[in-house]
Parts: C-alpha cells; sequence; structure tokens
C-alpha cells in the first residue's frame, strides 16, 4: 500500500489536481482509493464517486481537523486495503497552517495556489517546508514571471522540493503528480510525523508523534463520528 | 555583468494530437525553424491557447490533445521542461496585470536569479519597458498598481532581457495598448523561434506560416505568399497612419 498526503489551504485546488491524478492512476492500472477530510461539510465525495474509486469522508467536528486526520490514519489505511486499493489518497481540509498532517513514509504534497503571490511560500510553514512535492496551482493567471519567481520563493522554503505545475481545469501536471505517486515506495512499519503539532489539548497537541490510536489520549474523535474521551 | 545566454540553434516540432472531440489534428506534423515567425489562428474556443500550453509545456502525449513536441527532433528531457534555468521557452500570456505584492525593482531581480541570471538586468528591463509604453515605469512602484500597458510593456522587456530563451510563446500581443510591431521585434531577437496567437492581420502576415485552428484541432497550415506580403505592406501603411494618429490624440493635439 502506498500513501499520499494532499494538504494545502482551502481553494487552493487540491480536489480538482488530485481528480486529474486519480483519472492517470486508473488509466495506468493502479487502484487508488480517496478519504476526504473536512471540518463540517463537504460535497468533495460526490465528485471523487464519478470517477468510480471508493471514496470516504471524515469530518472532524469539534476536533482539529489535521489532528483527526493523523488520529485516523491507520483507519484510514484498513479501509483504502478492505476496498482493494494500492494507493490510499489522503485530502485534508487545508485549513491551518501549523499543522503538517505527514506521516514519514507517505508521499507529502502541499498544493500552492500561485495567486497568493510571491509571498506565500514563506508563510506557509512546515506544511509546504516538509512536503516531497509542491504543486503550484492557478500558474494560467499570472505571468510566466510571476510563476518563476514563486518557483523560486518555493525553493527557499524547502530546497530540496519537487516542485509540479498543474492546472485544476485542464489537468496539466496531473500525469507527472500521477508518475510520482505510483513510484512511491509502500508504507510500512511504524510511522511518525515529520513535524511535531502545535500545542493544545490531546496527545497529539502535547507533541505525540506515533500515529497508533493506543498512543493517544484526550477527547478525540473516529472516523464513524464516535467521540470519546480516553485517559485517566 | 550579465551573463551571455548563447541561443542554440535548435527546431521545434509539433506532432498532431486530437480535436476536443478526438479526431487526429488535420497538420500530422509540423517543424519550425530558428528565425522563423508562425502564427496561430482560429475562433475564439478553437483551441489556440491549447496549442501554446503544449508548446510551452512540452507536451509529450499527457495533454488534452496528445500533441507531443520535439527540440531538434528529439523528446526535451525533464528538466528542460520545468527549471527555469535551463528554460527554452519564454511566454507573453493573455494576463494584463501582475499579483505579486512586490515593487517592479525587487520582482525583477527575483526573477533575474530564478533564471540565473545578473539582478541588476532589472534596471535594463524597465529602461526597456519605458521605450513601449507611455506611461513610465518606476523601478519602486508596487506591481499591482501598474497600468495594463506598463504591465504588458514590463512583460515583453523581461522576456527580452531575462527570460532570453531561444523559443518566444506570444498569446495575442494586439490586446496590449504598447507599440505591437516593435514589441513583437524586440521578443523575435536574432535567431529565436517566435510562435504568436493572433487576430490581428498585420501579426499574422508578418509571420512565414500560420497554424489554422478549429474545434481544439490544427486543420491546416497556410503560407504566406507573395499576394499576402503585398497585403501586408498596405496594412503596416495603414497600421502607421493610425498610430500617428492616436498619439496626435493621446498629446491633447487636432487631427490635421
Amino acid at each position: 500500500m502506498k500513501m499520499v498526503v494532499v494538504a494545502g489551504t482551502p481553494g487552493s485546488g487540491k480536489t480538482s489536481v488530485l481528480m486529474h491524478a486519480v483519472k492517470d492512476l486508473l488509466r495506468s492500472g493502479r487502484s487508488p482509493a480517496v478519504v476526504k477530510i473536512d471540518c463540517m461539510w463537504t460535497e468533495d465525495d460526490a465528485r471523487f464517486k464519478r470517477l468510480q474509486v471508493p471514496v470516504a469522508v471524515g469530518l472532524a467536528k469539534d476536533m482539529c481537523p489535521d489532528h483527526y486526520a493523523i488520529y485516523n490514519f491507520d483507519e484510514m489505511l484498513e479501509w483504502a486495503a478492505a476496498q482493494g486499493a494500492d494507493i490510499m489518497l489522503n485530502e485534508t481540509a487545508g485549513l491551518c497552517l501549523r499543522c503538517a498532517p505527514y506521516p514519514d513514509k507517505a508521499l507529502a504534497i502541499c498544493v500552492i495556489d500561485v495567486t497568493t503571490g510571491p509571498n506565500s511560500p514563506l508563510k506557509v510553514g512546515p506544511l509546504l517546508t516538509t512536503a516531497d512535492a509542491a504543486v503550484m496551482t492557478k500558474g494560467d493567471l499570472v505571468s510566466q514571471a510571476e510563476r518563476e519567481v514563486f518557483r523560486e520563493r518555493i525553493l527557499e522554503a524547502n530546497p530540496g522540493c519537487r516542485i509540479i505545475e498543474a492546472n485544476g481545469l485542464s489537468g496539466k501536471g496531473s500525469a507527472e503528480l500521477a508518475q510520482l505517486m505510483a513510484g512511491w515506495p509502500d508504507i510500512s512499519g511504524e510511522m511518525v510525523l515529520r513535524h511535531n503539532p502545535p500545542l493544545a489539548i490531546c496527545t497529539l497537541c502535547t507533541g505525540e508523534l506515533r500515529i497508533a490510536k493506543e498512543h493517544h489520549r484526550g477527547v478525540l474523535r473516529h472516523l464513524d463520528g464516535f467521540m470519546e474521551y480516553t485517559g485517566e | 555583468m550579465s551573463q551571455v545566454t548563447k541561443i542554440i540553434p535548435l527546431t521545434l516540432t509539433v506532432q498532431g494530437g486530437v480535436d476536443k472531440e478526438g479526431h487526429p489534428d488535420g497538420v500530422s506534423e509540423i517543424e519550425i525553424a530558428p528565425g522563423e515567425i508562425i502564427g496561430i489562428v482560429g475562433p475564439t474556443g478553437s483551441g489556440k491557447s491549447t496549442l501554446i500550453a503544449d508548446i510551452e509545456q512540452f507536451a509529450y502525449g499527457d495533454t488534452p490533445s496528445g500533441r507531443r513536441i520535439l527540440i531538434n527532433n528529439q523528446a526535451p528531457a525533464a528538466e528542460l521542461r520545468s527549471d527555469p534555468r535551463r528554460k527554452l521557452v519564454a511566454q507573453l500570456s493573455q494576463n494584463m496585470h501582475f499579483l505579486a505584492d512586490m515593487s517592479v525593482d525587487e520582482f525583477l531581480r527575483m526573477h533575474a536569479k530564478s533564471r540565473g541570471k545578473d539582478p541588476r538586468l532589472a534596471e535594463r528591463v524597465i529602461a526597456l519597458a519605458n521605450t513601449l509604453t507611455g506611461e513610465p515605469v518606476n523601478p519602486a512602484f508596487q506591481l499591482t498598481i501598474l497600468s495594463g500597458g506598463q504591465s504588458r510593456a514590463l512583460m515583453v522587456a523581461d522576456i527580452a532581457v531575462i527570460s532570453d530563451s531561444p523559443i518566444v510563446l506570444i498569446d495575442e500581443i494586439e490586446n496590449a495598448g504598447i507599440k505591437k510591431q516593435e514589441a513583437l521585434r524586440l521578443l523575435a531577437g536574432e535567431g529565436k523561434i517566435v510562435v504568436v496567437v493572433t487576430h490581428d492581420p498585420m501579426l499574422a502576415l508578418m509571420a512565414s506560416r500560420r497554424i489554422v485552428m478549429k474545434n481544439g484541432g490544427m486543420t491546416k497550415v497556410i503560407s504566406t505568399n507573395e499576394d499576402e506580403q503585398r497585403v501586408f505592406r498596405d496594412v503596416e501603411r495603414l497600421d502607421g497612419w493610425l498610430t500617428a494618429l492616436r498619439e496626435t490624440i493621446r498629446q491633447g493635439e487636432v487631427v490635421a
């Protein structure tokens, strides 16, 4: 099983880019399954279902959406395996720039909108700096010079990252992205986060990096909506 | 001073793909030589910008059109597609405004750096831009306050000086509000391949050939024949007359 985490701010084009990549993965004989995490409401699952791939939705409600995703990664992987998938694609809610919900062995993708201006790569933080690849969207709305300056700024923030220029409308860049996903190593063994989450109220908030549920305490919400308090 | 980037003589080949309905392009292959200006014409929505995009990203059957772009009869290496330091393509798109919240000077220096060039080229870009537009651009201006004409002039000068690439793609220069013929000559430089999307009779006839687009497909290639070249000279005279009139009115004078 391969795991891909797609993060990025709301409206940056995560869903559109991912949908094109899913089509390319299907064409190359892969079996992707998609888990969409959102806060309160989403209809993105309907968009993915049209591609006839298994789709699950997780709504974080009162829990931080990135913490919620991290807490439920193992469950997502089990679900994807049960669907016969060989790639689990997780699209995050994309709100907080402080968390980077990237397990070390997953392919971490940060989708970033060029029209937000060349200073935005410096503001995004660990979401960009710890990503394996940055996908630049909406490049058709700016000049080539502006795209190139934006690219330079991404490299300042994350010198080693792969940059893919994509277009959620035309599908530009999706083949390159799908190739990157298909070539990523399978996940194995225990995974840890690449970057510590900020301080707040659950075990993740206090710096727990391990993924499995047994390591977590606090008020936690499961994928199926069941909320519980675990702890003393 | 600036590093001189030698233009490598190269040929650009577009291998046909399919139109919007999946029918094969009428033009199965077209090879463009250094120094050639080639037009792309066709009604709105006929696929002109898509063809430009195919060339810009060196499509290799991975775009909706399924076209392939070859350089010197070979598929270009992946890093030539994306790394601005090695990029073979400079593009002037339809966008008339900058969104970056930076000063003109800071932006141009950063762009020179991204292309591996001397940041001091920024001064030359601004000087050149100011020969194309009536309203001078000041290096300290914020990019976002520039007028459409100023932005366009700056984009043209930036391509001529900083993005000095052997292939230049231009999407509809006539919308510019700048001296279009001078801009085209500047962009064409010496021995470059220029691909220009246009509805403008003068620019279309300046090209030695033009690709005709319809419903997303390349339907045919027309070579500018002697009759058309005669028409071009008439259009050029007419355009010169209109430009002079425009300038007279701009300067607040009475048309004689």
